[in-house]
C-alpha cells in the first residue's frame, strides 16, 4: 500500500523571519538574519555572529498559556512550538477540546538538544544542593521529546507523537518518516519538523572546532557564503520549520489548499567509511541517497529542475556540487537549478532541514527559485562541474516542477526528500 | 499578616495552576487541590515552592504530603510561620 502525501501546511521560525509572509519576503529579497551576538562577545568566542529567530516578547503570549510560560527557558521548544501551531492552523486545522484526540494524526518533530538554558539553570540548583528547587518544569523542558510532547498537548494528536534525532539532517529525516506513516496508511496527518535551540551553549562547541567564519564580526550578513570561493565556515543558526503532511484523501476531503506532493526520499549513512567520518560525509553515500531517493520517487534523473543544498558556506561545498552532478548525471548548463538557504539564515543545525524544506516548498506556491546571497565569488571547483548560470544569484520567475533538497550531518548521516508540484 | 491575608496570598498562588475549565472563585477553603480544583500533580511541587518563597518558610517533605486541601495548606503555613 502505498498512498499519494501532500503537503497542505506551513510554518516557520526562522532567524530571517517569523511566519510565512515574513519569511518568503526575505527569501525573495536576500534579507539577512545573520547578526551580531554580544553574548558571543562577551565570552571570548571565535565567532561572535549568528542566525537567531527575532521572537517578540508579547508573541509567546498567543502560542502558551500563562501557566507554560513560568518558568520557560527554552528556545527551541519556543520555535518549535509557534512553527509548528502555524503549520496547523495555515492547513486549516481547527485545535479542538474534545475528550478523544485526533487519533489520526500524529507528530514527529527533531531536535538536536533541547532547552540548553533550562539544563544549565538546573545543574546549578544541583550542583548547589537545591535539587528540589528544579520543580515541575525542568524535565518536560530538556528531555529531547519536549517538542512534540507540548505540541502533541496543544494540537491533540493521538497518533504517533516522537521526537528524531540525526544531527543536521533531523529535519529533513523527520519529513521523510512522516511521510512514510502516512504512505502505508498508518496516519492521515503528520505534523512534520524540526527545532534547534540558540546560544552559547549550542553553538560554543563549534566554534572550539573552529569550523566557524571568525572574520566577519563586523560584517555579520557577508558571513554566510555557501558555494563562494571565499566561504570560510558555517554561520550557526537557530529556529524552527514544521510541514502539516496529508494523506491526498484526507486533503481532498476537507478541501485544503495543497502546497505540493512529497514523492519520496532516502535516507542512509556513510558508515565513517571511505571518507567519512563523524564530522565528514562519505561522498559515496551521498550520491547513492540522492540516487535512492530518485528511485523511490519513481523519477528520472532529468526530471529534477531545482535543487536546495545543504550547501553549508564551508570547503566542502564544491564536493557537495560534484556529488549532485554525479548522482544526476548532469553538469554545466545541464545542471538543475540550485540554491543555498543558508546565505540567509547560516546554518540551523537540527532546525536546518525543515526550515530549508519549508524555504523550498514555499517556491512552488510564489513560482521562484530564490536567489542565493554571497556567492557572487563561486569557488572554481563548482564552476570546474556546473556553470555560474544555474547557481542564482538573485530571486528568479521560475516554476519548479520537481525540487530535491538533501540534508547531511554528523555522524556521517544523509537525508534527501523529493517534492513535486501539485497537479491532480 | 492576618488569617485572611495569608489565604488571599494562597490563593493568589493556586489561581496560576487552574486549568482551563476552572475558575478563581471556584477555590475554597475546602477544595481538594487536585481531585475538585483539577490541578496536575506535577505542579503540587511548583505550588510548595512557590508557598516558600511568597512566605520565606521551608516545607519538609512530610508536610507536602499532607497538603491536600487548601485548608491543609494553610494550617501547615501556620505552623511554619510560628515556628519561625
Amino acid at each position: 500500500m502505498s498512498r499519494r502525501v501532500v503537503i497542505t501546511g506551513l510554518g516557520v521560525c526562522a532567524p530571517n523571519g517569523i511566519g510565512l509572509e515574513a519569511f518568503a519576503t526575505s527569501l525573495q529579497n536576500g534579507i539577512s538574519g545573520i547578526r551580531f551576538q554580544p553574548k558571543l562577545a562577551e565570552l571570548n568566542f571565535g565567532c561572535q555572529i549568528a542566525g537567531e529567530p527575532l521572537v517578540p516578547a508579547n508573541m509567546v503570549n498567543s502560542y502558551f498559556t500563562p501557566l507554560q510560560l513560568r518558568g520557560l527557558n527554552a528556545s527551541g521548544l519556543v520555535y518549535g512550538v509557534i512553527a509548528g501551531v502555524d503549520a496547523w492552523k495555515d492547513a486549516n486545522l481547527t485545535i479542538e477540546h474534545n475528550k478523544s484526540p485526533d487519533w489520526e494524526s500524529g507528530i514527529i518533530f527533531g531536535t538536536g538538544i533541547l532547552g540548553v538554558d533550562k539544563f544549565r539553570e538546573s545543574i546549578h540548583l544541583i550542583d548547589n544542593g537545591d535539587v528540589r528547587r528544579l520543580g515541575s518544569t525542568s524535565v518536560v523542558q530538556t528531555m529531547a521529546s519536549g517538542i512534540s510532547a507540548y505540541l502533541g498537548g496543544i494540537l491533540g494528536c493521538g497518533n504517533q507523537v516522537t521526537t528524531n534525532s540525526s544531527a543536521c539532517t533531523t529535519g529533513t529525516e523527520s519529513i521523510l518518516m512522516g511521510f512514510e506513516r502516512i504512505a502505508t496508511g498508518k496516519a492521515e496527518r503528520m505534523l512534520v519538523g524540526s527545532c534547534s535551540d540558540s546560544g552559547p551553549y549550542v553553538w560554543g562547541g563549534f566554534d572550539s572546532l573552529r569550523i566557524l567564519p571568525r572574520k566577519f564580526n563586523d560584517n555579520p550578513s557577508k558571513a554566510s557564503r555557501p558555494m563562494s570561493a571565499t566561504a570560510s565556515g558555517f554561520v550557526p543558526g537557530s529556529g524552527a520549520g514544521a510541514l502539516v503532511l496529508e494523506s491526498f484523501e484526507s486533503a481532498k476531503q476537507r478541501g485544503a489548499k495543497i502546497y505540493a506532493e512529497v514523492l519520496g526520499g532516502a535516507i542512509n549513512s556513510g558508515g565513517q567509511r571511505g571518507g567519512g567520518s563523524i564530522t565528514a560525509p562519505n561522498s559515496e553515500a551521498v550520491k547513492r541517497c540522492i540516487e535512492d531517493a530518485i528511485c523511490n520517487s519513481k523519477i528520472l534523473k532529468s526530471d529534477i529542475d531545482t535543487i536546495n543544498g545543504h550547501l553549508t558556506a564551508t570547503s566542502k561545498d564544491a564536493t557537495e556540487i560534484e556529488n549532485w552532478s554525479a548522482a544526476l548525471e548532469r553538469k554545466g548548463v545541464d545542471f538543475p537549478y540550485i540554491n543555498a538557504t543558508k546565505g540567509t539564515i547560516g546554518h540551523c543545525l537540527a532546525a536546518a532541514g525543515s526550515i530549508e524544506c519549508v524555504a523550498s516548498v514555499l517556491q512552488f506556491k510564489n513560482h521562484y527559485v530564490y536567489g542565493n546571497i554571497n556567492s557572487n565569488d563561486l569557488h572554481p571547483d563548482i564552476l570546474d562541474v556546473i556553470d555560474a548560470g544555474r547557481i542564482p544569484q538573485k530571486t528568479l520567475n521560475h516554476q519548479p516542477r520537481i525540487l530535491a533538497k538533501a540534508s547531511f550531518g554528523f555522524g556521517d548521516v544523509n537525508a534527501c526528500v523529493i517534492f513535486k508540484a501539485y497537479n491532480e | 499578616m492576618n488569617k485572611e491575608e495569608r489565604y488571599q496570598k494562597l490563593q493568589e498562588i493556586i489561581k496560576v495552576y487552574l486549568p482551563e475549565d476552572i475558575s478563581e472563585t471556584d477555590i475554597t477553603s475546602e477544595s481538594h487541590l487536585i481531585n475538585e480544583l483539577n490541578i496536575n500533580s506535577a505542579n503540587l511541587v511548583d505550588i510548595v515552592l512557590d508557598v516558600e518563597d511568597a512566605f520565606g518558610i521551608a516545607i519538609e517533605n512530610d508536610d507536602m504530603d499532607q497538603m491536600e486541601t487548601v485548608k491543609n495548606a494553610l494550617l501547615i503555613i501556620d505552623k511554619k510561620l510560628s515556628d519561625k
